[in-house]
């Protein structure tokens, strides 16, 4: 961890209007639940239905690719990077840097939101709300590492990291079951599920399966990013 | 004092060959590192920068390979070409993030020291979004600085300078020479890098053409065969009069143009000799004009001489 890393990338990432844009995606996530709460009441699938869908779906990754590539990308674009590997500083220390800012926007905008409107949704009964918010975390914390590593390897990071979560997750994960193994979404619901009441949270990936993988691909994404880190060139500047 | 020693080196991108076998050694004060666009020079900087490995060869910093050494940025302030730099911080938070990156115990000083080098303080708190290129140019020498290091590596710095500001950094660049600092800068303009380096190495499309001082360089440069097509009032008279001198190697009557087409081996008196030579046969000149002035001419002719 570098402070003055960690300063940069977080003024990068929510400096101009990138800020308000992150904040606006939870905030209607919240604004949702309350429609929801007051119209519905309180109804345990349509909770469960939400913050598995909205929430851990489609808000979370979304999150993750955005604070992800978004912490690195565009200072590989404009090379503007340069002057953070132009220093006596090690590499892994810049992308664990990057990486847990990566990871404390997840948290911030995407976790608490979805923990938020689990209890405005459904209060604190069946372990529900408590659940999806672990959900968020570490689906945030999985998601933040393969799209760092993305923004690091790739200049289209961003439709990469949108096919796997949009295609792959969402699309082939709802018709091939296989796919669902390997889904971040999928390991999250896994933990979640554990955490809730029995019978309240379904996965495809059962929770032995589910946390290994999770802590290889978080760890084995962070230290590849670490490593295509110390080997970036500039070559094509020509 | 520090050296940075090139061994050998290529660097190649797929089927292209940006740097082929060159070796130097570039020791404390200024070297202008000269060569035409695409000659390599960037690759050459990015090598010594260790952002881009060698595909052949050494690129080493007082014996120390650079490549994967961080370690080495101690040693080395590196100005890159690129503009983009984190434009959302104003220059002075720009230059502290840079003494911080660095570790140096008082990163607040280190960057006022720095920005009185390169005299921005009066625009330290603005924006770097707000800056000129020169302005910008500036603050990337100040983060360059910071560290005080004993290398510093600029690519085309001079590039869309005013000659105000090119002045100000020539000085800067020539006061760290003086200091014992290995500067090197690369450039294509022959004018800019013989106004400030005594030492100068030539690259063309990849491979070096020429090492040395530059008056010998500049000396191949001016006695390199120059064509000129030149109109006149009497062409016939004034090629009879000009062939006579020894600084004219050939002489061509080309007759759909009406001009003649003259080559001529030493450049100033060739200049000096033609409007003599037609007063002296009250010849009227009605045009002079050189006509292999490009610089990749004149680099050409530097690779085949070397």
């Amino acid at each position: 961890m570098n402070l003055t890393v960690a300063r940069l990338t977080v003024r990068g990432l929510l400096g101009r209007r990138r800020g308000l844009l992150l904040l606006a995606v939870p905030a209607l996530l919240l604004v949702l639940a309350v429609v929801i709460r007051a119209t519905v009441g309180q109804d345990e699938s349509t909770t469960v239905n939400v913050l598995g869908t909205l929430a851990l779906g489609t808000l979370v990754p979304l999150l993750g690719l955005i604070a992800g590539t978004g912490a690195i990308g565009p200072e590989i674009d404009d090379g503007s990077i340069i002057y953070l590997l132009a220093k006596p500083l090690p590499r892994w220390k810049i992308i664990t840097t990057k990486l847990l800012v990566s990871f404390g926007c997840t948290v911030a905008f995407g976790a608490l939101p979805t923990y938020l409107a689990g209890v405005i949704l459904f209060g604190d009964f069946g372990g529900v709300a408590v659940a999806y918010g672990i959900g968020a975390l570490v689906a945030g914390a999985a998601y933040s590492a393969i799209f760092l590593l993305l923004g690091v390897v790739s200049r289209n990071a961003v439709v990469y990291g949108l096919l796997y979560s949009l295609v792959w997750e969402s699309v082939i994960g709802g018709y091939v079951s296989g796919a669902k193994t390997l889904s971040v979404r999928q390991w999250a619901l896994a933990v979640a599920r554990k955490i809730a009441d029995p019978g309240v949270v379904t996965s495809a990936v059962h929770l032995p399966t589910a946390v290994p993988l999770l802590v290889v691909v978080t760890l084995g994404a962070s230290a590849l990013a670490a490593v295509r880190l110390s080997r970036l060139t500039l070559a094509n500047e020509q | 004092m520090t050296t940075i020693s090139i061994d050998r080196v290529s660097r190649w991108f797929g089927n292209v060959v940006a740097v082929n076998d060159i070796s130097m050694r570039i020791g404390p004060g200024v070297t202008g590192l000269l060569g035409p666009n695409g000659a390599g020079k960037s690759t050459l900087i990015h090598m010594m920068s260790g952002f881009l490995p060698p595909s052949s060869g050494r690129v080493d910093i007082d014996g120390v390979p650079v490549w994967k050494n961080q370690q080495a940025y101690r040693q080395i302030g590196l100005v890159p070409e690129r503009e983009a730099m984190y434009d959302f911080l104003t220059g002075h938070e720009f230059v502290l993030a840079n003494a911080e990156l660095h570790g140096l115990a008082d990163p607040g000083a280190a960057a006022r020291r720095a920005l009185a080098t390169v005299e921005m303080e009066y625009a330290q708190d603005r924006r770097v979004t707000t800056y000129s290129k020169g302005m910008k140019q500036r603050v990337k020498m100040a983060s360059a600085l910071v560290h005080d290091p004993s290398v510093l590596l600029l690519d085309e710095p001079f590039n869309g300078m005013d000659p105000r500001q090119r002045m100000h950094l020539m000085g800067l660049l020539r006061r760290f020479g003086a200091d014992g600092r290995t500067v090197l800068f690369s450039s294509h303009i022959l004018e800019e890098v013989e106004q400030l380096a005594r030492h100068i190495e030539v690259v063309v499309a990849g491979r070096h053409a020429a090492s040395g001082d530059f008056l010998k360089i500049r000396r191949l440069m001016t006695s390199r065969p120059h064509q000129y097509l030149v109109r006149s009032s009497d062409n016939r008279a004034l090629a009879a009069a000009l062939i006579a001198d020894a600084c004219t190697t050939g002489i061509e009557f080309d007759p759909r143009e009406d001009a003649l087409r003259i080559q001529a081996v030493d450049f100033y008196r060739f200049t000096e000799l033609v409007p003599r030579v037609a007063r002296a046969a009250g010849i009227r000149l009605l045009g002079v004009s050189p006509q292999d002035e490009s610089l990749e001419s004149v680099f050409s002719y530097l690779v085949t001489s070397a």
